[in-house]
């Protein structure tokens, strides 16, 4: 076990040394925009990724001419709250669908995955007239509750939890669990890499939500940042600078939760197999 | 550990109720209704109005109108404006939004090219005679602000409008020897064979004419060039498409050949005409007025310029507005209120004032006379007495066809005749589905 | 309570149907409602804002079919589809596997290939139309150190539409590679030491126990990502030149017409129509996918 063959070491070198080359080049749009933001305007077309003139005003700029921490705060209570609600009810329809047998199962599936096949464009309006007449526009509310419950998450959930052997339920059974139980207590904890990816995503898919926000909303301080960031650079038109800087603002908090999360998706108890 | 996430989970789910009832705060720069305004002592007789005005939103346009609206309040107190403004970009789908959803306002500014769909679905109601009489229009006014009218009435009015001219890099003149802007198609060309840099590779470095079909460039064609050939775009009851005339085909022939022939310019130079001209990498580029506010800070000097004159001598230029019209939704008292702030938006001090701060030109010749001797603004200016603007049935649709044909000659040989016929025929089949629906 | 007399499979059931009843609604009424309202459109002349809405049936219909951009973008869309999806699964298992093999710096890894699902589709077209330009970017550069000329790339109709989904793809890396991981986590580290004390090479590893056990995931990314791409439009929209679809609508998709229609056209009930088509394409196109790729497995 000590010894590794020379083979195997080379093998994963030259893994690692792939995956870096892969990385740099995957990086390289990310670190353009990383090194724009902090660039005057000026130079953002000279051809130096490291910035001559390193600048902070761009940052600065947002800070004075936007209420940036209004719309930080607002992305992140919709943010949020969208994906608590999603990593409960989500969960819970996959575990139905994936392990409670009944009639009309399959079409319920069907159905609930036939409502992420219509473009959002389209519904906006019927939503807006909703929105309207429960008066909900304008709040947290309206501009969260199209995601609160999610056909995707519920798809992949599902496929998660039909991976999980029928044994282990029926051992909760057996101990006197109640179905709920069962969920909780049992699948829940065993699709925990699954859940993980789920709250990444519906967090990150939230937080850069623009369709249906720039329509619920009207009042200024309620924009998420795209909303007002998507604003903020069409009266800085082509002032890229500026908008690079906006977009490096707006993606620290994913990669806090990406950070806090993506050990999850790998420390995931996995199946040791009861039978 | 279960129970403490199913406790936040349900404090949680209680939060976003208490939420659903908190939102944005009612105040904005103007008052919405507020009963119990303290700043008047009025008669119990002028009862009070609420209206509401839609604009796109762009910084110091909606600062200006914020402070309009106080002053307007201040002098009519028992009005009350509210402003709401909204994204550019979604302009249409917040409207088509709100409309739909029962809310719309009482006075709005659109696009004046949006204006046969508006007033076709009945949108808007035609300004009262007596309070915008025509004669009074055309005396005070542009003569392109006729583009309000639909079937001989006004529908709209704008406080400003924008013209399109030469933006030229002084300095990349200068260090070319070119003393003066092209005068005529033809200096144009040599010009901009002089202004052209290519390297080793062939690969351009800068482009003496920003040659390009979106952007200004189709507007360009339609309103300038063609008439410049000899012929017009559009028969006067805007019926016909006149294109593939004899005189139009030869400009949409001269158009091209910039790219295609002289090779002065390129689609898709440096991704788009403003990045180009701003970054000091093209030396002439025909674009709106509207284009000095992105302008403000480079690092050289420019001026505009009126367009080069073509074959028959005459200068042409193309205009475009935003304008203030009346829904349908503003009726008796309310209508009343909206014509009187429609008044003061268009009234000559509100339009100096817009066009020293937001940089757009004004509707009025008298006002327009204080502004000419700007040198940026100068091109734009002079050519605000005969400007036309195209009247559009479908604009980006428009624009598209015109945007294929060109692509169509330059990636895939096509003859610009027939190019251009293939386009003429497009837009002619809009034409005819819109007015066919009209009888 | 009346539920006593019931057996355990009943008061499962029962359970279920109850604990859906809220999720269901859900959907009806936020997704089912507004979609039926929205296609319902399609059978009036709604011309933008006006209050009467004449019936006409399937006149739209006939105008779509009619109409060639309307195909072109049918066309670019099944483009989109049949390159993107298998191309971003693929990238996904690779860079998975590959990150699951290595035994330091897996955390890094993984977050240096997320960045580009992060970064801002605004940021991420300019960064790609600068990289991309025909005259100065930097892959042009780079091809022509090569002696290959410069191409037109986001200028040209034939290539345009590949360098889009490139982009697509790249952005989706972190994504797929997300799932990939979590459904790579779900295989037992039991059967491949099984395989290999059986002789099993890494290949053969692969072929049969990890895609076949991989399935589920397979069968999420590629449904979801068919659906995914045969909507494409905000990358199109930032991508193309004036967000037109072009260059000659060789990049306009199917969703991206729709938009166009609607807002910028103000065509909105022709739009419906064209809403409802892909609705019933996107229909089709899962339920066959569904039969065909997914296996089921006993445990």
């Amino acid at each position: 076990m000590n010894r590794v063959p020379l083979s195997q070491r080379l093998g994963q070198a030259a893994i690692y040394i792939g995956l870096l080359v892969g990385a740099a080049i995957t990086i390289f749009p990310f670190l353009w925009m990383l090194s724009t933001a902090f660039k005057p305007g000026a130079d953002v077309y000279s051809m130096k990724l490291i910035p001559e003139n390193i600048t902070l005003e761009n940052f600065k700029a947002i800070f004075d001419q936007t209420p940036f921490a209004r719309w930080y705060m607002n992305s992140v209570i919709v943010a949020s709250l969208t994906t608590l609600s999603v990593c409960f009810f989500d969960p819970l329809v996959g575990y139905i669908l994936a392990k409670v047998k009944f009639k009309g199962r399959d079409v319920i599936f069907f159905a609930i995955l036939s409502s992420i096949m219509i473009p959002t464009e389209m519904l906006v309006i019927p939503w807006y007239i909703g929105a309207v007449k429960l008066s909900i526009e304008d709040t947290y509310l309206g501009i969260m509750f199209p995601g609160l419950i999610t056909a995707f998450g519920i798809f992949l959930m599902r496929q998660f939890m039909e991976s999980l052997p029928n044994d282990l339920m029926e051992a909760g059974r057996i101990d006197g669990l109640t179905e709920f139980g069962i969920f909780w207590k049992i699948a829940m904890p065993n699709v925990r890499p699954a859940l993980a990816a789920l709250a990444i995503f519906t967090f990150l898919g939230n937080w850069n939500a623009f369709l249906w926000p720039v329509i619920a909303i009207t009042k200024p301080e309620m924009n998420t940042l795209p909303v007002g960031l998507s604003n903020f650079a069409y009266q800085n038109f082509n002032e890229y600078q500026l908008v690079m800087a906006g977009a490096t603002m707006a993606v620290l908090p994913v990669l806090i939760v990406f950070a806090i999360f993506q050990k999850q998706i790998i420390k995931g108890i996995t199946l040791t197999g009861i039978k | 550990m279960k129970k403490r996430f199913a406790a936040m989970l349900a404090a949680v789910l209680a939060l976003s109720v208490v939420l659903a009832g908190c939102g944005g705060s009612k105040e904005t720069k103007t008052e919405t209704t507020e009963p119990a305004k303290t700043e008047t002592t009025q008669p119990a007789s002028s009862e009070k109005v609420t209206i509401e005005y839609w604009q796109y939103d762009y910084k110091s346009k909606t600062e200006l109108v914020n402070q309009l609206i106080k002053e307007f309040q201040t002098a009519n107190p028992n009005i009350t404006i509210n402003h709401v403004v909204f994204p550019y970009e979604q302009y249409n789908e917040k409207v088509a939004a709100a409309v739909s959803a029962g809310k719309g306002p009482d006075v709005i500014n659109l696009y004046y090219g949006w204006l046969p769909k508006y007033v076709d679905s009945g949108y808007l109601q035609p300004l009262p005679e007596d309070a915008f009489p025509a004669a009074t229009i055309e005396k005070e006014f542009f003569p392109v602000v006729k583009a309000g009218q639909m079937d001989g009435k006004y529908y709209v009015l704008p406080t400003a409008v924008r013209t399109l001219a030469m933006l030229y890099n002084v300095d990349l003149f200068k260090a070319a020897n070119i003393a003066e802007p092209p005068k005529t198609w033809d200096e144009l060309v040599d010009q901009a064979k002089k202004l052209t840099k290519r390297d080793a590779n062939g690969q351009l470095e800068q482009v003496g004419f920003y040659f390009n079909v979106g952007g200004q460039g189709h507007n360009w064609f339609r309103e300038v060039l063609i008439r410049q050939a000899g012929g017009q775009p559009q028969s006067a009851d805007y019926k016909k498409i006149a294109w593939s005339t004899p005189e139009g085909l030869k400009a949409f022939k001269w158009w091209v050949e910039l790219q295609t022939v002289h090779k002065v310019g390129e689609i898709g130079f440096m991704t788009d005409d403003v990045t180009a001209f701003k970054n000091g990498k093209a030396a002439m580029d025909v674009d709106g007025s509207f284009r000095l506010g992105n302008l403000k800070d480079v690092p050289f000097e420019f001026r505009s310029a009126p367009l080069p004159v073509g074959p028959d001598g005459k200068q042409y230029t193309m205009a475009s507005f935003w304008a203030n019209g009346l829904t349908k939704k503003a009726q008796g008292a309310q209508k009343e209120a909206a014509i009187k702030w429609m008044k003061f938006l268009t009234q000559p001090d509100t339009m100096e004032r817009w066009t020293k701060a937001i940089g757009e030109l004004p509707a009025r010749p008298e006002v327009a006379e204080k502004f000419k001797d700007d040198p940026k603004m100068a091109g734009f200016i002079q050519g605000l007495p005969y400007a036309n603007a195209t009247f559009f049935v479908d604009e980006v649709k428009d624009r598209d066809a015109l945007t294929v044909a060109v692509d169509e000659v330059i990636l895939n040989g096509k003859s610009t005749d027939e190019a251009l016929k293939e386009a003429e025929a497009k837009v002619q089949k809009l034409f005819d589905d819109y007015w066919s629906k009209r009888k | 309570m009346g539920l006593k007399g019931l057996t355990l499979n009943q008061k499962r059931t029962v359970w279920a149907w109850a604990t859906l009843a809220v999720p269901l609604l859900f959907f009806v009424i936020v997704r089912m409602f507004p979609a039926l309202y929205a296609m319902k459109l399609s059978l009036y002349d709604w011309q933008f804002l006006n209050d009467t809405q004449p019936f006409v049936g399937l006149e739209h219909y006939k105008t779509l079919f009619q109409d060639e951009v309307f195909w072109k973008s049918l066309k670019n869309t099944f483009i989109y589809v049949v390159v993107g999806v298998p191309a971003q699964i693929a990238v996904g298992i690779s860079i998975a596997l590959l990150i699951q093999k290595v035994n330091k710096f897996q955390g890094l890894y993984r977050m240096l290939y997320f960045i580009p699902y992060v970064t801002s589709s605004v940021a991420v077209a300019w960064v790609w139309r600068w990289i991309m330009q025909e005259h100065g970017g930097l892959f042009n550069q780079i091809l022509m150190s090569f002696g290959i000329p410069a191409q037109k790339l986001l200028g040209s109709p034939s290539q345009a539409i590949y360098v889009i989904i490139a982009s697509i793809v790249w952005q989706g890396m972190g994504f797929s590679m997300v799932i990939f991981l979590a459904g790579l986590e779900g295989i037992p580290q039991t059967f491949y030491e099984a395989a290999e004390i059986d002789g099993a090479n890494g290949w053969h590893r692969f072929w049969k126990i990890t895609w076949p056990l991989l399935n589920p995931t397979i069968v999420f990314s590629a449904l979801t990502g068919t659906i995914r791409y045969l909507q494409v439009f905000t990358e199109v929209l930032n991508m193309s030149s004036q967000g037109q679809g072009g260059p000659l609508n060789s990049t306009k998709s199917l969703v991206l017409f729709i938009y166009q229609e609607a807002f910028k056209s103000l065509n909105l009930s022709y739009a419906s129509a064209a809403t409802a088509v892909l609705f019933v394409i996107i229909l089709v196109l899962t339920v066959v996918q569904n039969k065909v790729i997914t296996k089921k497995f006993e445990y």
